[in-house]
């Protein structure tokens, strides 16, 4: 940190980053302070997509809130589709065989290797490399089309239900999906070559804006940021939900908090992910994919719920308060990103500018997600 | 134990209502109810005992008076004497990394004068959340910051999530 931004001179200047920028990665500002290119302020300003999905909640069946959850994080919807489908089962006390919970537990780590594929080639753009972007883009791609056949789309999914999934796998989808992971794993340690060993991309992260584990507390940030300042905090294992007891995988926890670490982290979560398809479908078993009987009409009893799940940007949760209508009586959406984003302005201050965007890039935000 | 520690922590508190709760059928191991202004105190316990925050949010209970709502059937005895007239309610839901015990810390307020006490002092990542909670329910937050709207557009002054809000 320079002198400067602990003692600011009296030459500092707001500069507006976004609402419309490359690395903001969507429609959001950060109003900076600025003294020379040090960071003396930096203020985030949230809204420009707002759409309130909490009150749209309020007005609409249960199963009709269900498309929505795909377009709160668009990268990782089906983890939000896992939550969103898990509170309300919890709630009406809907129990779900047994081949629907392990294609849940699929899906769901396969959307989360696409998503961390596309963080990570966005992130290397941000910081001038435009190469590792058309690689990671074409790994997506085989996911995508992996998904497409199973889901019926390729980004904001609405596969699973109350009770079960929309529609079993096809006979494709195993060899597809296993294909896949002999693919990915060759591609691993072609990223790390080109990406992580690369001297220019580590001299911009490594050291670069360390974020404490007492910082992730005071801001509730969770997910590979937590993971990434030495918490071992990961809601498939601390809480555990669906059929991820039965799974054997690692959490990555990287102790030095910073940038690089965050990186370092995603990229052994895909690792971890591709041991969780692996191994589920190796167990898949045979059976139905709906429970049997699932009300039309969803009531669950009065009271409040929460239910909480690991989406690839940290733990989302839901609280559901139910009045025993057919429509919530509230729904809070407790977003990743808006907490992971909250502690920018604390961690951002002294930055040179440039490695604070290289932050932002490492916090991996998806700005409909913060925004709702 | 966590749970333990924590629940007789807050218990300690004067208006504090501690019930333990189901976690598989809930989702949380502990409901809290305290008096508004015993908020900061009990954000501050939990503090000490390293929980982190994970988020707040608001409920309106517009019309309960007339119809009990959903939390207070079944839990009346556990619950702090409600205000005569209708309510709002704050829960601040609280986590551990660690160990795992989740707290739901609740609080009532009338509808006419929703003001309680910030924690924003106390947990920095409070500060959004609660500007969130003004801006959809118009709950005022004293001491804090900048109440300023957070996801609304800067000039709103209305509140969506109240439940009589007509667009």
């Amino acid at each position: 940190m320079s002198d400067l931004a602990v003692d600011p001179s009296c030459e500092t200047f707001v500069l507006n980053m976004g609402p419309q920028h490359p690395a903001t990665h969507g429609a959001l500002r950060i109003k900076l302070v600025l003294d020379g290119e040090y960071i003396v302020e930096a203020e985030p300003v949230l809204g420009y997509i707002h759409r309130m999905h909490e009150k749209m909640g309020e007005n609409r069946s249960y199963l009709a809130f269900m498309p929505n959850t795909g377009r709160l994080d668009y990268l990782s919807a089906l983890s939000y589709n896992h939550g969103y489908v898990s509170v309300v089962e919890r709630a009406a006390g809907i129990a779900i065989p047994e081949r629907a919970e392990y294609l849940r537990v699929i899906t769901v780590e396969l959307n989360r290797i696409s998503s961390h594929l596309l963080w990570l080639g966005a992130f290397v753009l941000d910081l001038g490399g435009f190469t590792p972007l058309l690689y990671t883009m074409d790994d997506r791609e085989q996911l995508l089309d992996l998904l497409e056949s199973v889901t019926g789309s390729r980004l904001t999914y609405c596969y699973f239900r109350f009770g079960g999934l929309y529609n079993d796998v096809d006979d494709n989808f195993g060899p597809g999906a296993r294909a896949f992971i002999k693919r990915m794993r060759r591609r691993l340690p072609m990223y790390h070559k080109l990406i992580s060993k690369n001297v220019i991309f580590r001299q911009r992260l490594e050291g670069i804006a360390p974020v404490s584990a007492e910082m992730c507390r005071k801001y509730g940030a969770t997910g590979p940021v937590a993971r990434g300042s030495g918490i071992a905090y990961d809601v498939r294992k601390h809480e555990p939900y669906s059929v991820y007891p039965e799974f054997n995988f690692d959490i990555p926890v990287y102790e030095q908090g910073d940038s690089m670490a965050r990186y370092l982290i995603r990229m052994d979560e895909i690792e971890q992910s591709l041991r969780i398809v692996e191994q589920g479908l190796d167990k898949l078993p045979p059976g139905p994919i709906m429970a049997v009987k699932v009300p039309k009409i969803i009531k669950p009893p009065k009271g409040d719920y929460y239910m909480a799940v690991e989406a690839a940007r940290g733990s989302f949760g839901i609280r559901l308060v139910s009045d025993g209508s057919a429509t919530p009586y509230r729904l809070k959406l407790r977003s990743p990103c808006l907490s992971n984003l909250s502690l920018f302005g604390e961690a951002a201050r002294g930055l040179l500018l440039p490695d604070a965007v290289a932050f932002f890039g490492s916090l991996d935000l998806v700005i409909p997600d913060i925004d709702r | 134990m966590k749970k333990l520690a924590i629940s007789q922590a807050l218990a300690a508190l004067a208006s504090a209502r501690v019930l333990e709760c189901d976690h598989a059928s809930r989702g949380f191991h502990l409901s809290v109810a305290v008096a508004p202004l015993e908020l900061p105190a009990a954000a501050k316990i939990l503090d000490q005992q390293g929980f982190f925050i994970e988020a707040i949010t608001g409920v309106d209970w517009l019309g309960e008076q007339a119809a009990p709502g959903p939390t207070v059937a079944d839990q009346a005895e556990h619950q702090p004497p409600l205000p005569s007239e209708d309510s709002f309610e704050v829960v601040y839901d609280f986590n551990h990394f660690a160990k795992l015990c989740r707290v739901a810390l609740r609080t009532r307020m009338p509808r006419s004068r929703p003001e309680i006490p910030t924690i924003s002092a106390i947990y920095p990542g409070a500060n959004w959340h609660e500007r969130e909670t003004h801006d959809f329910f118009g709950i005022i937050f004293s001491d804090h910051p900048d109440l300023s709207p957070l996801l609304l557009p800067e000039d709103a002054d209305f509140h969506p999530l109240c439940k009589d809000y007509k667009p």
